[in-house]
């Protein structure tokens, strides 16, 4: 039964098209359509080539530090007093979070299409600093697109994007924040198309981006498994991981999705709190539409315009979702959840506290959400959680949030 | 035969040039839209298309998103735009209009709602600009069942087989965006146009319209030379934006540009 779930499921999603059930799909303007679909021919291309598979894998090895450990939080498992607590340490990769997986797979890529010149959109900064080093060690012009709003929120990734040689353009347009940052980045690769490759930093945009995103992200979840299989002898009973675009969450999820006995939950930003208006929930408060290049769950209002989103972290702070979410949630094979700011900034100082490691507020929802659900299981029931990022980034927010600055 | 094909037939037997004019519905204010639209018919518009308002205009340039922006102020949604096209049509019949705009504010209503009530008021096109035909399958028997040409863009990234592809598909005429870039954002080449004309001609029947970089009469009487219709926009817009604070002007001012175009593109005409 499980193994007819993988295959099923493993073989049908994407589609040829990009689709993933009703979601998914290829929404751009015409100019940029033979540019995606020399992307996924290149993709497909390279996905298989052993040369090119030895490169990445030695790069995540020796240059990203993997595989990540996976850490078993006893003192917080004792603490929350139900399940014993597993955390995914991808805030201990180069470059502090789960983003450089994808970077290093997409620019390897950029540099056997012969293209020279990068650029990225970016919301907390880690995919932008992430971006920035690869395009550092490989030579390119790299140029990030940044939410004005955010680029004041993350001045400490700003810096650091800015020392490896990038470019960062604040985006004024719209709401100041992630969105815009895409919307720019595109009029950016519709107009320097030839020598232009884009990376996207989540699972999100037209095909290929939400397949192959998700592919350089799988190595999460493959690791995981593994380590767990080692050190608990069993799979988890759940696994949990924040999302924005989504990529942490399904490259933890993606390795498990036959394994119908390991329930997994996605966290969204609940901001304020979703009856507030105020958050980053549409998977849990929106509808489905067309943005960005695939139709998936967005938060809209009735006439089709996207709303303007809030949560603590700029990393969380988009209207949208990756198609595969989307169909993962309405095939009923994930969970997903929101929890506040509030919420968020606890779990914050409770894991800097109890197990001496900052997280990103980003993963600090992750961890929010299993602090609510590891009482109600059992001490020989296991959570697996990805800590998708550290938390240096956040210092000046957290700071602000206590009236210190500096 | 569509209005939309009736009016490239009769200026192609008059030896005319199109002149195809956007504007944004509802920029800077409602109001203003309808009267703006027969101005410009008035100055010699042959075709007017109406931008649906969308908040993420991903590719338009600082003109047009800025349109919207003005435009959502005053929360006009695809139903306000397609009243407008009502009331446009209560003194005007003949001359056909495109809707244009992104995908999403068209899944609101729901595609089937939008092509009744789009033919109902008297739309004869709509382009959905990241709508390629790859993804049109569910939108594309429902507008040609309401009788809605579907308008789809070339690039000059697109391919021969592409090209031909795209043809298949589209009804009207093809939309031919003459930089790589989005709208209003560079000054196009008119060799490098014109010999892309050339490959398109050989894979399309349809009459072939040229935007995105065309300012002024003299950009305009140079693609007239090559294509069977020129399409000016965010000069246009650009003009609505300095007027925003004085809409009571807009339909004078909009039109004086138009009309200069409208001569470049007549004089080149009668050269021919």
């Amino acid at each position: 039964m499980a193994e007819q779930m993988e295959n099923n499921y493993y073989d049908s999603y994407p589609d040829d098209r990009g689709h993933f059930g009703q979601f998914g799909g290829r929404f751009v303007g015409e100019t940029l359509m033979e540019a995606i679909y020399a992307l996924e021919e290149a993709y497909n291309h390279y996905k298989t080539d052993p040369e090119f598979q030895a490169e990445m894998d030695k790069d995540l090895a020796d240059f990203v530090g993997r595989p990540s450990p996976l850490y078993h939080a006893v003192n917080w498992t004792k603490k929350l007093g139900g399940a014993q607590i597993y955390l995914k340490r991808e805030d201990l990769n180069h470059t502090g979070a789960h983003k450089v997986n994808n970077t290093i797979g997409q620019a390897l890529l950029a540099k056997r299409m012969g293209k020279t010149r990068i650029i990225a959109e970016t919301g907390a900064g880690q995919h932008g600093v992430a971006t920035a080093t690869v395009a550092a060690r490989l030579g390119m012009e790299c140029v990030i697109y940044m939410g004005a709003e955010d680029v004041q929120r993350q001045s400490m990734n700003v810096y650091r994007m800015k020392l490896l040689g990038a470019e960062v353009i604040p985006v004024e347009s719209g709401s100041r924040t992630l969105k815009d940052a895409l919307n720019e980045a595109l009029r950016d690769w519709v107009t320097n198309v030839d020598d232009t490759f884009y990376i996207i930093g989540t699972v999100a945009g037209p095909h290929p981006y939400p397949e192959m995103v998700r592919d350089f992200q799988t190595i999460i979840g493959r690791e995981a498994r593994n380590q767990i299989l080692k050190a608990a002898g069993r799979l988890p009973d759940a696994l949990i991981a924040c999302i924005g675009g989504g990529s942490n969450a399904i490259g933890l999820f993606h390795p498990f999705i036959g394994d119908e006995e390991v329930a997994m939950y996605g966290v969204e930003g609940a901001g304020h709190g979703i009856e507030t208006g105020q958050h980053a929930a549409p998977l849990c408060a929106g509808s489905p539409g067309v943005l960005h290049g695939n139709r998936t769950y967005l938060m809209q209002d009735e006439n089709g315009q996207i709303i303007e989103t809030h949560s603590i972290s700029a990393g969380l702070d988009y209207p949208g979702v990756g198609p595969e979410h989307a169909l993962l949630k309405d095939i009923g094979r994930a969970e997903y959840v929101s929890i506040t700011d509030e919420e968020a900034l606890q779990a914050f100082h409770d894991l800097t506290r109890i197990e001496g490691i900052i997280p990103a507020l980003e993963s600090s929802h992750a961890l929010a959400y299993a602090s609510k659900l590891a009482p109600t299981m059992s001490s020989d029931q296991i959570l697996l959680i990805n800590l998708s990022g550290r938390g240096d980034k956040d210092m000046h927010t957290v700071a602000a949030l206590a009236g210190l600055s500096f | 035969m569509s209005r939309i094909s009736q009016c490239f037939k009769k200026l192609k037997a008059d030896g005319q040039t199109a002149l195809i004019s956007y504007i944004t519905a509802g920029d800077p204010e409602p109001w203003v839209t309808v009267p703006i639209l027969h101005a410009l018919v008035d100055a010699g518009a042959d075709i007017l298309e109406l931008g649906i308002p969308f908040s993420d205009p991903m590719s338009d340039g600082p003109a047009i998103q800025k349109a919207c922006e003005r435009a959502l102020k005053n929360d006009v949604s695809i139903h306000n735009v397609l009243d407008m096209v009502a009331a446009f049509r209560k003194k005007n019949t003949e001359t056909p209009i495109v809707l244009m705009g992104y995908a999403n504010p068209l899944e609101s209503i729901g595609y089937e709602k939008f092509a009744q009530r789009a033919q109902e008021v008297g739309v004869d096109g709509v382009l959905t600009v990241d709508m390629p035909p790859e993804e049109s399958d569910e939108f594309l028997p429902l507008m040609n069942k309401h009788g809605i040409d579907t308008i789809f863009l070339v690039a000059p990234t697109t391919s021969l087989e592409r090209m031909a592809y795209i043809s298949e598909h589209a009804k009207g005429f093809i939309y031919y965006v003459s930089i790589k870039g989005v709208t209003g954002s560079a000054v196009l080449d008119v060799t490098e146009v014109a010999d892309k004309m050339l490959e398109l001609k050989k894979n399309t029947n349809l009459p072939v319209g040229v935007g995105f970089g065309i300012r002024d009469g003299k950009s305009a009487a140079a693609i007239s030379e090559i294509a069977d219709a020129v399409v000016v926009g965010s000069t246009l817009v650009s003009c609505i934006g300095e007027h925003a604070k004085r809409p009571e002007e807009l339909p004078a001012a909009v039109a004086a540009l138009l009309a200069e175009m409208r001569h470049a593109v007549n004089a080149r005409d009668v050269a021919r």
